[in-house]
C-alpha cells in the first residue's frame, strides 16, 4: 500500500509570537519551526500502515528551504522519499486553494492508495488543503479520522463526530483522509533512521516543473491585518513568590469571587 | 450578478444543529448591513420540522432539498446537492457554522465551485458592499482580518460560540418554505456508512461539578498528574483535562473538556498548564470564575481568565494545595 503524507512546517508550539513590521503576519525572525502536530500524527499513521501492509510512504511538503528540516525528520522516522515544493513562485500561494493546486499537480503522476494530511495546521488552521486536493484529484474523503483499517480495495475509518459521537465509514481507495491528533503514539527518529535518511531522495519541485505559473497560485483571500486579540475579560494577574501568590489567590477566591 | 446571502442549516436525524442559529446571527447582520436578502437551505429527508424551525426566524426564504441520497449525511451527497443550489441561486455569500460536518464537506464544495472559503471566522465587518472577515490563527493567539479577492459566491464559516444562538432574530411571520429541485441521479455516493455510536458511556458527568481543576500539556508527564490530584483533593473538586492529556491516556477520555469532550460551566474552573486552544475553550468559557496558571503570559487562556498566575506550575500548584489545606484546617 502506497501512502502520500502532506506535511507542513509551522512555528514551534511554545513560540512567543509577535506581529511583524508589515502588520500582516508574525515576525518570523528568531522563530524555531517544527512539523505541524496533526501532520506528525498523519505521518505516524502512514508509517504504521506501511509496517503492517508493506508499500511506500511518500512525503510532500510545500515550504521554504527550512521545511527541508521537517522533511528530513519524516525520512528519518521511516518515510521512503519526499517531494519538496520549493520555489519563490509558491510564496504567493497563501490560501488553501493555491497550496492545494500545487500539491495536486505534484501528485498527478504518483501512484498511491491513500493520501493522509493532518486535520488542520497549527498556524493558519484553514482545515481545507487536504479536502481541496481530494476534490482536485477526484478522490473520496473522510475527515477527523481516529482509526484506519485498510481492506482489499477499500479503507474503513473511524470518524470523530461532535460531542463524543463516532462513526465508521468505508471508502474505496484511493482516498484522502485527514487525521486527528492523538490517533496513535508518535515515534522518535532513531540514530539508524537518521543515518538511513541521508540516502533517501528529496525531489525539489519548482512551479514550472508541474506546469504552474504565479497566475495559477493567486490566493482568493488575503490577510490585510494581523493583531493580538482583544481580551474579553480583564484578567487580574496575581504576582509574588509561589506561596505568596497562592495565599493571595485563595483569598480572592474565598472573599471576592466566593467560589470556595 | 451574484446577489443575496445563503445560510446553510445543519441537521442530524431531523434535529437542527443549534450552531446554525449562531451562524444565522452573523448572516442576519451581514444581510442587514449590505441590504441583501437572506435565505436558508436545509438538506436531507424528512426535514419539514427543521425547515419550519428555521422559517420562524427572520429570513426571506427557506429552501428545502430532499432526496434519498441525502437521507444520511455524506460528503458526496452534500457537495453535489449544494453545488446545484449555489450555482442556481448564485448568492454573494454562503454562510455556514464551522462544525465537524461542515469541515467534512465545505472545502470540497468550494473547490468544486472554484470559489474561496474563509473558515472558522469569529467576526466580520462590512465596508461598503464588501465584507472583511476576522479569523484566528495560531490556535487563537493572533487574529487576522481577511479580505476576499475572489469572485463571489464567497463561502464563510463561523466558529461555534462566536455568536449566541438566542440572538438570532425571529421573523414577523414565518418565512416561505419552498422545495428546491435538484437532480442527483448521476451522483455516486462513495462513502458507505455504519451506524453512529458513542464510546463507552461517560462515567463522569463533569457538567454537574461545582469545582473543576483541569490539567493540560504543561504538566509534562503522567507522574506529575499526582501533584494536581492533591490540589483536587484539597479543594474537593473534580479533575479534568485538555485533549492531549487524554490522548496520552494520562487521564481517561471521560475527563476531557472541549469540543470533542464535555462542556462545563462550574463555579470555579482552575486551568493548570492549559494554553487555551479554542477547542478547549469552547468547553469551559462559560465557567463562573476562571483561574489560569501558566508559564506563558501570552497564552490565550489568560484572555478569558478572571485570575491569572504566570509562573512555574510545579512551584505554584503545591503552594496552592498547601494554602487551601491550611485554610480549610482553620475551619474558615
Amino acid at each position: 500500500m502506497n501512502i502520500v503524507v502532506c506535511l507542513k512546517q509551522v512555528p514551534k508550539k511554545d513560540s512567543i509570537l509577535r506581529i511583524g513590521s508589515d502588520g500582516k503576519w508574525i515576525d518570523e525572525r528568531d522563530i524555531s519551526y517544527e512539523m505541524s502536530e496533526a501532520d506528525a500524527y498523519a505521518l505516524e499513521e502512514a508509517l504504521r500502515q506501511k509496517e503492517k501492509h508493506g508499500g511506500e510512504v511518500i512525503v510532500v511538503s510545500l515550504g521554504p528551504e527550512r521545511a527541508r528540516q521537517s522533511i528530513k525528520e519524516a525520512l528519518a522516522k521511516g518515510a521512503d522519499r519526499a517531494i519538496h515544493l520549493f520555489d519563490s513562485v509558491f510564496d504567493t500561494a497563501t490560501d488553501s486553494a493555491a497550496v492545494a493546486r500545487a500539491i495536486s499537480a505534484a501528485l498527478k503522476d504518483e501512484k498511491y492508495d491513500l493520501i493522509l494530511t493532518g486535520l488542520q495546521s497549527d498556524d493558519y488552521g484553514f482545515a481545507q488543503v487536504g479536502l481541496i486536493v481530494a476534490e482536485q484529484l477526484g478522490l473520496p474523503s473522510a475527515t477527523i479520522v481516529m482509526e484506519v483499517q485498510p481492506e482489499d480495495s477499500a479503507v474503513r475509518v473511524k470518524r470523530e463526530l461532535e460531542s463524543g459521537w463516532f462513526q465508521w465509514v468505508r471508502l474505496p481507495m484511493p482516498a484522502l483522509l485527514t487525521i486527528q491528533s492523538g490517533i496513535n503514539q508518535l515515534r522518535y527518529a532513531t540514530l539508524k533512521g537518521i543515518m538511513a535518511a541521508k540516502k533517501k531522495e528529496i525531489r525539489e519541485v519548482k512551479a514550472a516543473d508541474i506546469g504552474l505559473t504565479s497566475d495559477d497560485l493567486k490566493p482568493g483571500q488575503v490577510i490585510e491585518r494581523a493583531y493580538l486579540p482583544e481580551k474579553t475579560k480583564r484578567t487580574e494577574f496575581i504576582e509574588g513568590k509561589p506561596a505568596e501568590a497562592a495565599a493571595k489567590l485563595v483569598e480572592k477566591l474565598r472573599f471576592d469571587a466566593r467560589v470556595i | 450578478m451574484s446577489q443575496g446571502i445563503l445560510l446553510f442549516i445543519e441537521q442530524r436525524d431531523g434535529v437542527l444543529n443549534r450552531t446554525s442559529f449562531e451562524a444565522m446571527v452573523a448572516a442576519q447582520g451581514i444581510a442587514s448591513a449590505t441590504g441583501e436578502k437572506l435565505s436558508a437551505v436545509v438538506l436531507g429527508k424528512a426535514i419539514d420540522g427543521v425547515a419550519s424551525e428555521a422559517a420562524s426566524k427572520k429570513l426571506d426564504a427557506v429552501h428545502t432539498v430532499q432526496d434519498d441520497k441525502l437521507a444520511e449525511y455524506t460528503p458526496d451527497g452534500y457537495v453535489a446537492a449544494l453545488k446545484q443550489v449555489v450555482e442556481k441561486l448564485d448568492p454573494r455569500f454562503v454562510i455556514l457554522s464551522h462544525t465537524y460536518q461542515v469541515r467534512d464537506f465545505a472545502p470540497k464544495l468550494a473547490a468544486s465551485l472554484g470559489k474561496t472559503f474563509v473558515t472558522d471566522c469569529v467576526g466580520y465587518r462590512v465596508e461598503g458592499s464588501e465584507v472583511v472577515f476576522t479569523r484566528q490563527v495560531f490556535q487563537g493567539k493572533i487574529n487576522t482580518d481577511v479580505r476576499m479577492v475572489a469572485e463571489p459566491p464567497i463561502l464563510a464559516s463561523f466558529q461555534a460560540g462566536a455568536y449566541r444562538a438566542d440572538k438570532a432574530e425571529a421573523g414577523d411571520s414565518a418565512a416561505p418554505i419552498t422545495p428546491f429541485e435538484i437532480n442527483l441521479t448521476d451522483v455516486q455516493i462513495r462513502t458507505q456508512l455504519e451506524p453512529k455510536f458513542q464510546e463507552a458511556k461517560q462515567a463522569v458527568d463533569l457538567s454537574q461539578a461545582p469545582l473543576i481543576v483541569a490539567v493540560g500539556r504543561g504538566i509534562k508527564s503522567q507522574e506529575n498528574i499526582e501533584m494536581v490530584q492533591k490540589l483536587v483533593e484539597a479543594l474537593g473538586a473534580e479533575i479534568a483535562a485538555s485533549r492531549p492529556i487524554c490522548d496520552n491516556e494520562w487521564l481517561p477520555m471521560d475527563r476531557q473538556i472541549g469540543s470533542s469532550g464535555q462542556t462545563v460551566s462550574p463555579k470555579l474552573y482552575l486551568a493548570v498548564g492549559i494554553s487555551g486552544a479554542i477547542q478547549h475553550v469552547v468547553g469551559m468559557k462559560n465557567s463562573q470564575t476562571i483561574v489560569a496558571i501558566n508559564k506563558d503570559a501570552e497564552a490565550p487562556i489568560f484572555d478569558i481568565a478572571d485570575y491569572g498566575i504566570v509562573g512555574d506550575l510545579f512551584d505554584i500548584v503545591p503552594a496552592l494545595t498547601a494554602e487551601i489545606t491550611r485554610v480549610k484546617s482553620e475551619g474558615k
